[in-house]
């Protein structure tokens, strides 16, 4: 089987699951299989990823870059589109961590989402997701990318507001799906600013372009990047238009691990990655790319330190860690940061299921500050969590460790200005590990609380009333609500196995491209970034100082958390927070972006719409032209009425009238 | 000869015209028109016509005037209306356009550019005008005009019976029934054009507004219709 | 005489019969003025008839008092039905047919 039936069938089988799960989603009995139809649609598509994979291996390396195409759509002048794949490395690499952790976390759902009215319609929208993914990654050309893009906007709004009886999950529904809209227009646009110079749709003919675009029409190129940057920043949720992130935490827990942690997000960095050729063509489009990169995760990190919605910390540090990936893309660090990409979606998957068991201990309650004391109760998560932790934390021999580390060593390998990537860099990798530890010694460690201390007897502890956690408002458990059971992890074998695989991979995972060791991945992603013009001497020293500055910075923060929250109860937390109370307020506040964006964006849309339903539709429309023509039409009626009046005589006189104008008419022509 | 003969047919007939339109009594105004007419036959007569002549005296001056006079007799004289008339403007204006209309025609007529109509006609043949030339003319080119005159004539007469019949057969022909008056509106309700506008019987009175008491005369026909499906069932 | 003054007397009494409609309220004296219009027309056939030397004219004269007698009978019985009625015999009054 060659390397593109393999990876049509990978894209065919997700499309297959969403529909059967739609049928299904009909009967009660369907219901329940749409679990395993949906994960065993994804192990298969995943099985063929591997094919994909072996089959592409098998190639020369100079012939690993393969386009098939299966319809034309049109061939106008100088638009080719056709329904078309690449698979190259970078793709399958996607295909593979897309459709692998896809699989880990459809097992988790069938437990975690069991009882849940709408499980059928959950497994349609994630296959669906899965598929719009798959689209975009194996897209090639700029009209598939675009395609795969707005489905999976899409399919991350159905996702997000899946409980769509609670009004904060479709508020932040819609506020996702507005900012990936603003990031579609700027990615359209930015291909039509491409496409006016190449004249062609496809990757492969305008990576041919490339210099000679970067030559003649560097204008243009440029603002076509900055409006692709645009489009990856708000999939990507970089600032500005990161808003969206900590709001869709409203949706299930598997839906933040699959899509705001392992794979929409990175959507953007794969972007940045795929359109290298063009970003080295035009050094102000790579430059903001690795600004927006580096402000991101330093803010991110700051606000991560205060936060106290469980969900929402792994939510910022998703932002920051997207920052460093996108930090690397912009630079020329393409492996690196396509690395990070890799161990980033397994530790953070891990962490968000993690996540999902405690909250479901905790009966549907996500803030730490009123989670304490799991560990005895939960060991199975902990470990998870913990592992899950390290990994994120940059300690040695987890795999977030290796990734970091390549990223900001290639920045200091660089030189110049991005030595102030490579200090900030670390200094959020110190935050990183506060943050993460904070929540885990917050969560686990010390006396435990109420749930805790019932699951260590035995019992699951169920709230009398189901709430919304942000809210506080009472709900039922029909449809369109969360479901009244809660899975944890030590009791749902689907949900031990899919956490179990990811920590090993969080474990084991930095093999594939250790320093001075292995360069598997490095070798692997060759065929895809041989046409970079980017290269750095390699320096050994800066290699050892980096490797032990991470590890020691990574276990300094666990340290300081552990001072902080494990070993007391957060009292030095709170002098800090005495003492400098306009920052804590800014991090708390989360910068004021959300009051920014209101101010400037959403309060004029209102204003506008306002004024267009109040003046413009009731004054102009209603009233001037609707109401003035159907008032010129009555009074001209009543006029003609005013004719008939029933005189025998005035029709006389009015016959009599005529036909002297006629008989006038015919006079005056002859 | 010929010039005196027309001027008195003409008087004749222009003081019958002005006569019919002037006089206030039905009687003397149908008595005008006769003798328009007549004067109208004697130019027709000048133009050769002697059939179409003779037909006008005997048809028209005959048995139309006769019929005039069998009506005014009928109807009566008494024609003094209570109600204003309809205004004073509207009697200027018509003999305005009366006036502008026989300005028109005497233009059209004396400014003509048929120069036939400044002489005396075309040479004609000894039988022109005659019965036998018309009776030919009718029964060749002109049959078809002729039969639907005739048909004419036939759906005239039923007409006319129809308007004029007493409703209820012949025994009640000594009685005169008062039909009802037709109402000077419509009953509520009906829809008519006034009512669309909301000029008179707004939408919110119409419950209120009571309904005209109806003929009962159509269910007795029904009944008869039922019993006749019963029996043939 | 030339033709000319036939057709001149006859756009007079025309004139005079579309006066006579537009001014008397009398349905009879409206349907005499009627009357008069139609024996105007007819006295122009004849001339026209006269001038060209054809008979045609005539035999449209005579249709047309064909018609005029038909019209006069059915406006008579329409006028003895209003008596009948009881209604005024007045053309101003009898304004149903209005808009």
């Amino acid at each position: 089987m060659s390397a593109t039936t393999a990876a049509w069938l990978a894209l065919g089988f997700p499309l297959a699951g969403t529909i059967i799960n739609g049928l299904l989603h009909r009967s009660e009995r369907g219901a329940r299989l749409a679990g395993v139809v949906g994960t065993a649609v994804l192990a298969i598509s995943f099985a063929f990823a591997v094919v994909a994979f072996f089959a592409l291996q098998g190639r020369d390396p100079e012939e690993r870059q393969l386009v098939s195409s299966l319809y034309e759509y049109a061939a106008v002048g100088s638009i080719d589109a056709k329904l078309a794949i690449l698979v190259d490395p970078l793709s399958v690499l996607m295909l593979l961590v897309v459709t692998g952790v896809s699989t880990l976390i459809h097992l988790y759902s069938t437990a975690y989402m069991r009882g849940d009215r709408g499980y059928a319609r959950f497994f349609a929208y994630l296959n669906f997701f899965v598929f719009s993914m798959l689209v975009l990654v194996l897209a090639a050309n700029f009209l598939l990318l675009i395609v795969g893009w707005a489905f999976v906007g899409a399919a991350s709004y159905l996702l997000i507001s899946f409980w769509y009886r609670r009004a904060t999950a479709t508020a932040a529904g819609i506020k996702a799906f507005v900012i990936n809209v603003l990031g579609d227009v700027g990615l359209v646009l930015g291909t039509f600013f491409i496409l006016r110079h190449t004249g062609t749709l496809d990757f492969l003919g305008t990576f041919e372009q490339a210099e000679a675009l970067g030559a003649q029409h560097h204008g243009d190129l440029t603002a076509g990047l900055l409006l692709l940057l645009v489009g990856a920043f708000a999939k990507s949720a970089q600032i500005p238009l990161h808003t969206w992130l900590p709001d869709a935490m409203e949706g299930p827990t598997p839906v933040s691990a699959l899509i705001h942690a392992a794979t929409m997000v990175t959507a953007g960095v794969y972007l940045i990655a795929r359109m290298h050729p063009l970003f080295e063509q035009s050094a102000a489009a790579a430059d903001v790319g690795a600004i927006v990169g580096v402000i991101t995760l330093f803010v991110a990190a700051t606000i991560g330190l205060v936060v106290t919605d469980l969900k929402r910390i792994i939510a910022y540090s998703t932002m920051s860690q997207i920052g460093y990936m996108v930090m690397a893309v912009s630079t020329g660090a393409y492996v690196a940061g396509m690395f990070h990409l890799m161990t980033h979606a397994f530790f953070k998957a891990l962490l968000f299921m993690a996540a999902g068991s405690v909250i479901s201990a905790m009966g549907g309650e996500q803030s730490i500050d009123r989670m304490r004391g799991f560990r005895k109760a939960m060991p199975f998560t902990y470990g998870c969590f913990a592992i899950g932790g390290l990994a994120l934390a940059g300690v040695p021999p987890f795999s977030g460790f290796f990734s970091k580390d390549e990223i900001l060593l290639f920045q200091g390998e660089l030189g110049g200005w991005h030595w102030v990537l490579y200090v900030v860099g670390y200094a959020a990798a110190l935050m990183t590990a506060i943050y993460t530890w904070r929540m885990i010694f917050r969560a686990f460690w010390g006396e435990p609380n109420e749930q805790a201390r019932e699951l260590q007897h035995g019992h699951l502890w169920h709230p009398e009333q189901p709430t919304n956690p942000a809210t506080g408002e009472v709900e039922d458990t029909d449809v369109g609500f969360p479901g009244p059971e809660h899975h944890i992890a030590e009791r749902a074998l689907p949900m031990r196995l899919a956490m179990g695989v990811l920590a090993v991979l969080a474990v084991i995972g930095g093999v594939v491209f250790i320093p001075k060791t292995t360069d598997w991945l490095e070798t692997f992603l060759h065929p895809t970034f041989a046409d970079s013009h980017i290269h750095v001497e390699h320096s050994d020293g800066l290699l050892w100082f980096g490797l032990a500055l991470g590890a020691a910075l990574g276990l300094l923060g666990i340290f300081i958390a552990y001072r902080i929250w494990g070993a007391a109860e957060g009292e030095a937390a709170a002098a800090l927070r005495e003492r400098v109370p306009a920052l804590h307020r800014l991090f708390v506040n989360k910068w004021y972006f959300d009051e920014l964006i209101d101010a400037v964006v959403v309060r004029p849309a209102a204003w506008l719409g306002r004024f267009g339903q109040q003046t413009f539709e009731r004054v102009v429309v209603n009233g001037a032209l609707i109401g003035g023509s159907t008032m010129v039409v009555r009074a001209g009626s009543a006029a003609v009425r005013a004719l008939q009046s029933g005189f025998l005589r005035s029709y006389a006189a009015l016959l009599l009238i005529g036909a002297t104008a006629v008989i006038l008419y015919f006079l005056l022509q002859s | 000869m010929t010039p005196i003969v027309f001027f008195v047919a003409a008087i004749i007939a222009l003081g019958g015209a002005v006569g019919v339109v002037v006089l206030r009594n039905p009687f003397y105004a149908t008595l005008s028109l006769a003798a328009h007419l007549v004067g109208l036959a004697v130019l027709f007569l000048l133009l050769n016509a002697e059939f179409v002549a003779a037909a006008q005296v005997v048809v028209y001056a005959g048995a139309v005037i006769v019929l005039y006079i069998f009506v005014v007799a009928y109807v009566g004289s008494t024609a003094a209306s209570l109600s204003p008339p309809a205004g004073p403007g509207l009697r200027a204006l018509s003999m305005l356009f009366a006036g502008a209309l026989a300005v028109e025609l005497f233009v059209a007529v004396l400014g003509t550019g048929l120069k036939a109509v400044d002489s005396e006609g075309a040479d004609v043949a000894l039988g022109f005008g005659s019965p036998g030339a018309l009776g030919e003319l009718l029964l060749t080119r002109f049959l078809l005009p002729f039969e639907l005159a005739t048909v004419l004539l036939m759906m005239t007469a039923v007409g006319a019976v129809v308007l004029a019949r007493r409703r209820g057969g012949i025994e009640a022909a000594g009685t005169v029934t008062p039909a009802a008056p037709i109402p000077a509106t419509l009953p509520p309700g009906v829809g008519s054009m006034k009512e669309g506008v909301g000029d008179i019987n707004p939408v919110a009175e119409i419950g209120r507004l009571e309904p005209p008491a109806e003929a009962a005369a159509l269910p007795a026909s029904a009944d008869e219709q039922s019993t006749e499906q019963e029996e043939q069932r | 005489m030339s033709i000319g003054w036939y057709l001149a007397l006859s756009a007079l009494v025309f004139a005079l019969g579309a006066a006579g409609v537009l001014t008397r309220r009398n349905p009879l004296i409206l349907l005499l003025s009627l009357e008069l219009m139609l024996n105007a027309a007819n006295l122009a056939l004849i001339a026209f008839s006269r001038m060209w030397g054809d008979g045609d004219g005539q035999v449209f004269a005579l249709i047309v008092m064909v018609v005029a007698a038909c019209e006069v009978c059915i406006g008579l019985g329409l006028v003895v039905a209003i008596y009948r009625r009881r209604l005024p015999i007045d053309v101003d009054e009898l304004r149903e047919l209005h808009g």
